[in-house]
């Protein structure tokens, strides 16, 4: 905590008070203040604790609780009954007593604290909170010894489920209306709020209308009582047992610090952590809840070998599984070469491992960590503008509060980037940022960061630019002079997210338009690793922080510091990920080196399960079987995030470092295990350790040489298909059927419900009664789902990713602004799950979580517990 | 040496014969400690049997050894162990660890925990000597019945804290007998 400037009594007169500040008493103490500082906070900065409940730095005051009641005196006059500091605002000359120094405030706060105290039910020993309760705290520091209440408490039924991962229980609630300002303030979802009047004033949800929303788990985290609980937490363990590491998120590239409580070797929850900078004290659903994959039972955790006789993978010794690696791979790269598929999850010190090895160890460039739809473009752009970019000299978070507009291009943000998304909706709520977005349809993402309803006067700025989908790069060129206007005022940004790189010409465009306007570009990928993973060199043209691969002065400075001999480096851009797969396909690659990468999201996962099947020699590493496991001749087993140390970079390029949670695990993480093959390899390659390869990417330092050039790519139009044809528009929801969001049923119910979007237009012309399912098909294969009508241009066809049947590049092996047909499909059956995945008709696993412990009630769900009866340590006595 | 020595020897030996025996016959006849000795821990129930523990931890929290490790688990409709909403999933003693202080006691805030006068916690494997619910749990009394099953003494959970025993004798258990395992069930 900072203490204000001293201010000794003795000299305070002859001290000038600093402009915009006012001067002020607290308990004696004279301080000064900024303007419009809450006495709350000033008091803080002097060490004076004022008990609260409803107070919150970040969200609006609201002065609900009355707990933090202070004497005050204003120009010499005591107000006549205790205020709450909360909502007070400093004044110059300005006199408070808080209840260290005065009575009536002391006796004020003990008399709210019984009051509150009054209804709520002696649940402690059950209650999640207990043990780091604010209340309990509270009460036993500021409360009265006993209570003078004899009569019967008001109770209500037990715990609701508003969704089917928050549970609320009414009793414990003392109305502090944290959890409906959060909702209503920062996350934009009023789906919670105050019910009824007077004694049985509650807080609720609307009939038939559950808390829906991204960001609920925020919710659980600021309730000071134990009013709001996580069904996936509930009674798993008490907050004084717990370890609590510091961490960053492994889901998306918000970047967001986070807090993991564990015990015994297992993560039990995982909070937000505080970071000003980047996710402020929030974070999505998916990284509080979404953490159980790496303790999911078919976890691989011993080395695995193809046995030449049965066919079939047998666990076997690391010496025997690396040995059998590195002579496959040597023989590989000794007949036709090898390509390096790394996948877009790893830390920036296992992606360098992965780049260095297959620069030294195998001697190419085809490496490629974009296991997305990818383009060259795309490659252009990251190679010329994104590496080597930070937040000092790019854009940050801050810089988007700070923004007069932001223009997010194919990109959307709260289910891409969450923390971008409330950062969006923070600088659109506070300053006045005009967000627009050039996408399809006003998704709610779009809505939440254009109309904003809850402060004094409603907020309507900013806006959905439509375009038919693949026309957002011709839609740049001709942008609404209002916002091509907007974007020139100085600090204005323009966001591209991941679908850009379906979108041919898109960069150009957004490049063209960024010299136009003179706004700041940012790339913001879905994932946590593709960001360190361009800095690392794991892509066919770019070599560590952003050396061009055709560039021999940066070369040879690369082979120097490899300890690699003049002109050993391979010297031509490799192939892309495409590329890759397409020569391991046809035989000129004979072996493949692939990381976390799951077919399923490749562009055509048909062809990249082909190519893996015909690959003459597959090392696989990995944390639990995928499509590559089947295919694979050795599997090497990593460490998930928590049992491992490394770097994630933001998408502000900011470094993101973490220790390892849970030690002793013995599992290794990838750059250890490239280090370890590479010397059967008889190479060196000096990764044993995330933190020596984070010392030797310092060392390398920036890119001394050129960058490589931008693209120019010219904006292809788009004609808006007629009959049965139609364009798909998908991107993918931030809950859906994700293989890191495994074994979580509680947080899969609070996914949104996967529907198709069509325009009324489309709707009539094929004739589709509301909620009638549509069929979107391709020569692959079809997806059916129960349609939505929505403002989106006509001919156009919305599909959500990967959620529930739509798999999309599974299914449909096409991705947004393909073309493809549609129809009408037949009206489900009553009581059958709308849409259904139809070639093969396999069981997919249920997002919507129906039945399970939606009450609320259901067990936990122990699995594999793990400590069993040698959990206690029996040797350690 | 003197002649007489022997004699001396003989003679203490016949005076003690008419002394008070200090030898203990165990483990052929056991001794009886003191009523409020700390023994091995015992896991109460409630008169219809349904489970004291709440899995709320505070032994484990009190305890100064960390001998005691808890997990909470959920009481659902189906599968009800305890009265109210939670019950302990898993419940370990370590008696490698436990120095048999009775913090863990005095915490509990249902009197699900209490010690007996068990002392015979000795074992030649470390492994034996991590108790677990089902070492731990009371014995059945009459009347009782093995959880899961419905709350039959009440439909809250404050009638089973509230007067529990009392609820029992009206469903038949006659006045005298003990309704409830707890501290009269450690100090027999």
């Amino acid at each position: 905590m900072t203490v204000a400037p001293a201010s000794g009594n003795d000299t305070a007169q002859s001290r000038p008070v600093p402009e915009g500040h006012v001067r002020l008493t607290i308990d004696g103490i004279e301080v000064d203040a900024p303007q419009g500082e809450l006495v709350i906070r000033t008091a803080e900065r002097l060490g004076i604790v004022i008990p609260r409940f409803c107070d919150h730095p970040l969200l609006d005051p609201a002065g609900a609780c009355r707990q933090c009641l202070v004497e005050v005196e204003v120009n010499g006059k005591p107000m006549p009954k205790p205020a709450a500091s909360c909502t007070t605002a400093v004044a110059d000359g300005m006199v408070v007593r808080t209840q260290q120094t005065s009575q009536v405030a002391d006796k004020a706060q003990q008399g709210v604290m019984e009051l509150l105290l009054i209804n709520h039910p002696l649940d402690c020993p059950i209650c999640d909170k207990g043990g780091e309760c604010p209340l309990q705290n509270q009460a036993l520091k500021h409360g009265r010894g006993d209570s003078r209440f004899v009569d019967t408490k008001r109770t209500f039924p037990k715990p609701v489920s508003i969704s089917s991962q928050i549970l609320l229980d009414r009793e414990r609630c003392v109305l502090c209306q944290r959890c409906t300002r959060f909702s209503k303030q920062i996350a934009g979802d009023p789906f919670i709020e105050l019910l009824e009047r007077g004694a049985t004033q509650q807080i609720g949800t609307g009939e038939q209308q559950p808390f829906q929303s991204y960001f609920s788990g925020n919710t659980i985290q600021i309730c000071p009582v134990g009013a709001l609980t996580s069904a996936a937490y509930r009674f798993r363990s008490r907050p004084f047992d717990l370890v609590s590491t510091p961490g960053v998120c492994e889901h998306c590239s918000s970047g967001c610090s986070q807090r993991t409580d564990w015990r015994r070797g297992k993560v039990m929850r995982r909070l937000a952590g505080e970071d000003p900078e980047v996710n402020e004290e929030w974070n999505c659903d998916k990284g509080r809840f979404a953490f159980r994959y790496a303790t999911a039972s078919d976890r691989i955790t011993r080395p695995m070998v193809r046995d030449a006789d049965s066919g079939e993978l047998r666990e076997t010794s690391w010496t025997e599984a690396l040995r059998k690696a590195a002579d496959g791979l040597l023989n590989a790269r000794d007949s036709r070469g090898v390509g390096v598929l790394p996948g877009g999850r790893l830390t920036r010190e296992d992606a360098y491992a992965y780049g260095k090895f297959a620069r030294v160890a195998l001697g190419t460039n085809d490496i490629d960590h974009r296991a997305r739809p990818h383009s060259n473009e795309e490659l252009d752009f990251l190679g010329s503008s994104v590496v080597g970019t930070g937040p000092e000299d790019g854009v940050s978070y801050a810089s988007l509060e700070a923004a007069p507009a932001v223009l997010c291009v194919a990109f959307e943000p709260e289910e891409e980037s969450p923390i971008v998304f409330l950062r969006l909706r923070k600088a659109a709520r506070d300053s006045g940022t005009r967000v627009f977005h050039l996408g399809q349809w006003d998704s709610p993402g779009v809505e939440k960061t254009t109309h904003i309803a809850d402060s004094g006067s409603p907020i309507h700025s900013g806006g959905l630019l439509r375009c038919l989908p693949g026309g957002e790069a011709a839609a740049l060129y001709e942008l609404p002079s209002e916002v091509e206007q907007a974007l020139g005022e100085p600090g204005s940004v323009l966001l591209l997210g991941e679908r850009c790189s379906q979108v041919s010409g898109v960069y150009t465009a957004a490049m063209r338009l960024a010299e136009r306007t003179g706004a700041r570009i940012a790339w913001i990928p879905r994932r946590a690793g593709e960001r360190g993973a361009v800095e690392a060199g794991t892509l066919p043209t770019l070599l560590p922080n952003g050396r061009p691969v055709s560039d021999s002065v940066v070369r040879s400075g690369i082979e120097r510091a490899w300890g690699m001999s003049t002109g050993s480096l391979p010297s031509v851009p490799g192939r892309d990920i495409d590329g890759i797969l397409a020569a391991a396909e046809s035989g000129e690659l004979s072996g493949l080196l692939v990381g976390g990468l799951d077919p399923a999201d490749l562009p055509d996962p048909e062809q990249a399960r082909r190519a893996l099947r015909a690959a003459g020699f597959l090392v696989s590493l990995e944390l639990r079987p995928t499509g590559v496991t089947e295919h694979a001749d050795v599997v090497l087993p990593i460490a998930p995030t928590v049992e491992k140390s490394g770097t994630f970079l933001n998408w502000e390029g900011r470094p993101r470092e973490f220790e390892i949670t849970i030690e002793g695990t013995g599992a290794v993480p990838d750059c250890r295990v490239l280090d370890t093959l590479a010397v059967e390899m008889d190479v060196d390659l000096f990764t044993q350790t995330p933190q020596a390869v984070a010392a030797e990417i310092r060392r390398l330092g920036p890119n001394p040489g050129a960058r490589p050039k931008p693209p120019d790519i010219p904006a292809e139009p788009v004609t808006e298909p007629s009959g049965d044809r139609a364009l798909l528009a998908s991107w993918r929801h931030l809950l859906d059927n994700g293989s890191m969001q495994h074994d979580e049923p509680n947080l899969a119910g609070t996914a949104r419900p996967p529907v198709a979007r069509v325009s009324h237009g489309t709707a009539r012309r094929l004739g589709l009664e509301p909620h009638q399912p549509i069929r979107v098909s391709t020569e692959r294969g079809t997806i059916a789902l129960e349609s939505e009508v929505v403002e989106i241009p006509d001919g156009v066809v919305w599909l959500p990713g990967n959620s529930g049947p739509a798999e999309v590049n599974e299914v449909l092996g096409v991705g947004h602004g393909a073309v493809v047909g549609i129809a009408a499909g037949t009206a489900p059956a009553p009581g059958t799950t709308p849409g259904q995945r139809e070639p093969g008709g396999e069981e997919l696993p249920a997002v919507a979580g129906n039945g399970h412990t939606s009450n609320g009630h259901g067990p936990p769900a122990h699995g594999s517990n793990g400590n069993g009866q040698a959990g206690i340590d029996g040797g350690g006595a | 040496m003197g002649m007489t020595d022997p004699l001396k020897g003989f003679g203490v030996t016949l005076s003690k014969m008419f002394k008070t025996v200090l030898t203990e016959e165990y483990p052929e006849v056991k001794k009886i400690p003191a009523p409020r000795f700390h023994g091995k821990h015992q896991l109460n129930r409630h008169p219809d049997g349904l489970e004291k523990c709440v899995g709320c931890e505070l032994c484990a929290w009190a305890c100064p050894a960390d001998a005691i490790f808890v997990e909470g688990g959920t009481n659902t409709d189906d599968e009800r162990y305890s009265p109210g909403e939670r019950y302990g999933f898993d419940y370990q003693i370590n008696y490698l660890r436990c120095i048999g202080c009775g913090l863990c006691i005095e915490a509990c805030p249902t009197r699900a925990l209490t010690m007996t006068n068990e002392y015979e916690t000795a074992d030649d494997n470390r492994q034996n000597l991590i108790y677990t619910k089902e070492d731990l749990l009371a014995p059945l009394l009459p009347g009782m019945e093995q959880p899961p099953h419905d709350m039959r003494l009440g439909d809250d959970e404050q009638d089973y804290y509230v007067n529990g025993p009392e609820l029992a004798r009206g469903q038949g258990v006659p006045a005298g007998a003990t309704v409830e395992t707890g501290d009269e069930e450690a100090v027999r």
